[in-house]
């Protein structure tokens, strides 16, 4: 997240007007004030120069079309913020007659005196919690994989519509307590889920549709549901009202706060909760049977539909659930569910395909593996791991870490 | 409410640039998906190859044109390769997710601030295309437009446009003739029964590794007249639903047949162009109650592409086989 990104829109300028702009900026929300940029033609004449405003954006009119040198005074940059590895101070940069070309500076924190091992402490931390809510949003794909062999691409929609829903009741709809609202939208997501499989899926089954029908129908719903969220949900990214500000507690080498030990309870609660089930009641027991083989579970006198209601249910309620903590730790925006989606699919895989103890484990090494990179790699690059790493054990074994191997092509 | 703009404005889309690029993409996911098989859901990974490696070569490297656009394509070959080796063993599944999992990786390493001195980044990156446009046979001044009302394009337009049919209907020769030939019915038998085609002695990895690099190629055709008609590239154009859009136009047209994807392009743009053009007169009519108007104003994007969803679910339903398609060749049930 640390870049500077030039303004999207040119405000302020003038139609028509040749210049050079800019936006120096950290993230989303730091703009550098008093930030000396200064112009010059190819030839090393200067032409001008501008000093960025408190949004951190500056330009500079320029006579005509051509190349230009644009140099930025790193000595005005605020302490402890300098320019980004690899990131020269004096930049090329072409224009054409009438248009504003922005250029871009990165900048990032220059590294602070925070030791290593304690980064990697945190690292650690965040990767563990991140980890936790991709296997609780995982939970749900696996069922319905394991109890139907639906490959459900629209799952992240599910974890989308989670995070949106606690927003509306926490924000919108009678300013709920974010607490409250997560138990509302935890029955809402759930009702969704039933109304998908009784109204959608249970009699896609009995049409016997193939396989690949199925995935293009949830490819089909997962567009049709980001574009809904986009539609009345808007596409910036906004926060949920509660719980923004808190006080770090610290342990040792971390600083936690309330509301990410919470988190890491409640979905440790849930995942628990759902394991006991799945091993000691008579549910749990009629799950594992129709996973294995529905007909054989149908004719032992399984009612294999109810326990795919159940399934769907419960996977749904987990997915929003999911979304809700993830909105608590990102900002909520129409691809939260989506790029939790192919976490999801490389943790279930990693794992191996049907495990549930193995999705687990599969989605805290993805979650650890995405934050723990960021010790050595830039943020925006650290969703690269996690997609490396799945292929290079697809590449080596394809059953998935804990899977047991079958003949597969 | 003026139904010839709509209509114009549909039609220009149906034949313009985007219906081009479109229909190369999916004549290349045809290969992959229709005949052999393979669910690809990484086209658009072969299409931002091939319009990188032409916009990088001239942009970054400053050579020529005519070096970009094969080094664009021999970049979308490379992908094929190097995606091949290690997936094409997999579950169709599994193999769908690497797919998306591998464009993803791509299309991040590409808009990265570390890669702005390679590629531009986060920005797009734009370069002259004056090699292929000093070509153009077409009248070229400001006032020099081809068509009528809105169903009208300018010079340059009519110079990538006449390129590119031409070149879909090239591409489309070629398809035919290497599907029909014994070559093209290997790959068939591998769609239907994989295990059949390897006792009788094919191998089936080498000939799914051979669809999956001239679907990629062709891909990668779709990428270089993107780059040319933008003269450049944004990361920002190629999220995985280009290949989700790719899908649909392929399936609207009928997967395994041979216009089906050049048609489905067509039909693709023509409606979403058409609602997209519909709601926007729509929420500027006075009988409109102010709420809908104001809820419609600037949504028609997004509400178009909400469509887009809502077709493949209903073509699924009720029409897997698309327009012209054959009803028995979309059972894939087998993987």
């Amino acid at each position: 997240m640390m870049l500077a990104v030039p303004a999207l829109a040119q405000d302020g300028a003038e139609p028509g007007q040749t210049q050079l702009n800019g936006t120096i900026r950290f993230g989303f929300d730091q703009f550098f004030e008093g930030v000396a940029i200064t112009v010059a033609d190819s030839s090393g004449a200067e032409i001008g120069q501008a000093v960025t405003d408190t949004d951190g954006r500056w330009s500079v009119p320029v006579p005509g079309p051509g190349a230009y040198r644009v140099s930025i005074d790193t000595g005005t940059l605020p302490e402890g913020i300098r320019l980004r590895e690899g990131q020269e101070s004096l930049v090329d940069a072409v224009v054409d007659a009438g248009q504003s070309r922005a250029v871009v500076f990165a900048v990032g924190e220059a590294p602070k005196g925070t030791p290593f091992g304690e980064r990697a402490a945190q690292t650690v931390f965040n990767g563990f919690k991140f980890g936790l809510i991709i296997a609780m949003s995982a939970i749900g794909l696996s069922l319905i994989y394991g109890t139907t062999g639906l490959v459900n691409f629209a799952h992240g929609e599910l974890v989308t519509f989670g995070a949106v829903i606690a927003w509306y009741f926490n924000s919108s709809w009678g300013e709920l307590n974010l607490i409250v609202a997560a138990v509302l939208t935890v029955i809402v997501c759930g009702m969704l889920g039933a109304g998908l499989e009784s109204g959608l899926f249970r009699p896609l089954r009995d049409r016997r549709l193939g396989i690949f029908q199925l995935v293009v129908i949830t490819i089909g719903l997962s567009l049709l549901g980001r574009q809904l969220v986009q539609l009345f949900f808007g596409a910036e990214p906004l926060p949920y009202r509660d719980f923004q500000v808190q006080e770090r507690w610290e342990f040792g080498p971390w600083a936690v706060t309330p509301r990410e030990v919470a988190t890491i309870a409640v979905i440790l609660v849930a995942l628990v909760a759902v394991g006991l089930m799945l091993q000691k009641t008579r549910f749990g027991k009629a799950t594992r049977a129709v996973a294995d083989n529905a007909d054989l579970a149908a004719v032992s006198g399984i009612n294999v539909n109810r326990v795919v209601l159940i399934v769907w249910i419960m996977g749904a309620a987990l997915a929003g659930l999911g979304g809700v903590f993830q909105g608590l730790d990102a900002d909520i925006d129409p691809f939260l569910g989506f790029q939790l989606l192919l976490l999801i699919f490389a943790g279930v895989e990693l794992g191996g395909l049907g495990t549930a103890y193995g999705a687990l484990a599969g989605s805290l090494i993805i979650g650890m593996s995405t934050e723990v990179s960021t010790l050595w790699i830039s943020p925006e690059l650290k969703f690269v791991v996690p997609l490396a790493a799945l292929i290079l054990v697809l590449l080596l074994r394809p059953q998935g870490l804990f899977g047991i191997r079958a003949r597969v092509g | 409410m003026d139904f010839d703009i709509i209509f114009g404005n549909a039609a220009r889309a149906a034949f313009g640039p985007e219906a081009i690029i479109l229909a190369l993409a999916a004549i290349g996911l045809n290969i992959h998906f229709g005949f052999t098989g393979l669910l690809n859901f990484g086209q658009v990974g072969f299409i931002m190859l091939g319009a990188y490696g032409t916009s990088v070569a001239v942009a970054t490297f400053g050579w020529s044109l005519w070096v970009g656009i094969p080094i664009g394509l021999f970049l979308a070959l490379a992908l094929a390769v190097a995606l091949g080796i290690p997936t094409l063993r997999l579950h169709a599944v599994m193999f769908a997710i690497v797919t998306i999992a591998a464009a993803e990786i791509i299309r991040i390493l590409i808009g990265s601030t570390d890669a702005i001195g390679l590629t531009g980044g986060p920005l797009s990156v734009s370069f002259d295309a004056g090699a292929f446009f000093d070509l153009n046979p077409y009248a070229d001044g400001p006032q020099d437009r081809y068509g009528v009302g809105t169903f009208a394009f300018t010079g340059q337009q009519m110079w990538v446009i006449t390129v590119g049919w031409v070149l879909v209907a090239l591409v489309s020769l070629i398809v035919f003739l290497i599907i029909r030939s014994p070559w093209g019915r290997v790959l068939k038998s591998i769609r239907e029964d994989e295990d059949a085609a390897r006792s009788l002695g094919k191998n089936v990895f080498w000939y799914k590794m051979q669809a999956l690099m001239i679907g990629g190629v062709i891909g990668g055709m779709a990428g270089v007249i993107d780059a040319i008609k933008t003269s450049g590239a944004d990361p920002n154009g190629f999220r995985p639903q280009v290949t989700f859009y790719t899908y649909t136009a392929l399936l609207l047209g009928g997967a395994a047949t041979y216009m089906g994807p050049v048609l489905g392009a067509i039909l693709f743009w023509f409606l979403r162009e058409w609602i997209e053009s519909f709601l926007r007169q729509l929420s500027a009519e006075a009988w409109l109650p102010g709420a809908i108007a104001d809820f419609l104003e600037g949504s028609e994007g997004i509400i178009s592409v909400a469509m887009v969803g809502l077709a493949l679910v209903l073509l699924m339903l009720f029409r897997p086989q698309g327009i012209t398609g054959n009803r028995i060749e979309m059972q894939l049930d087998a993987r």
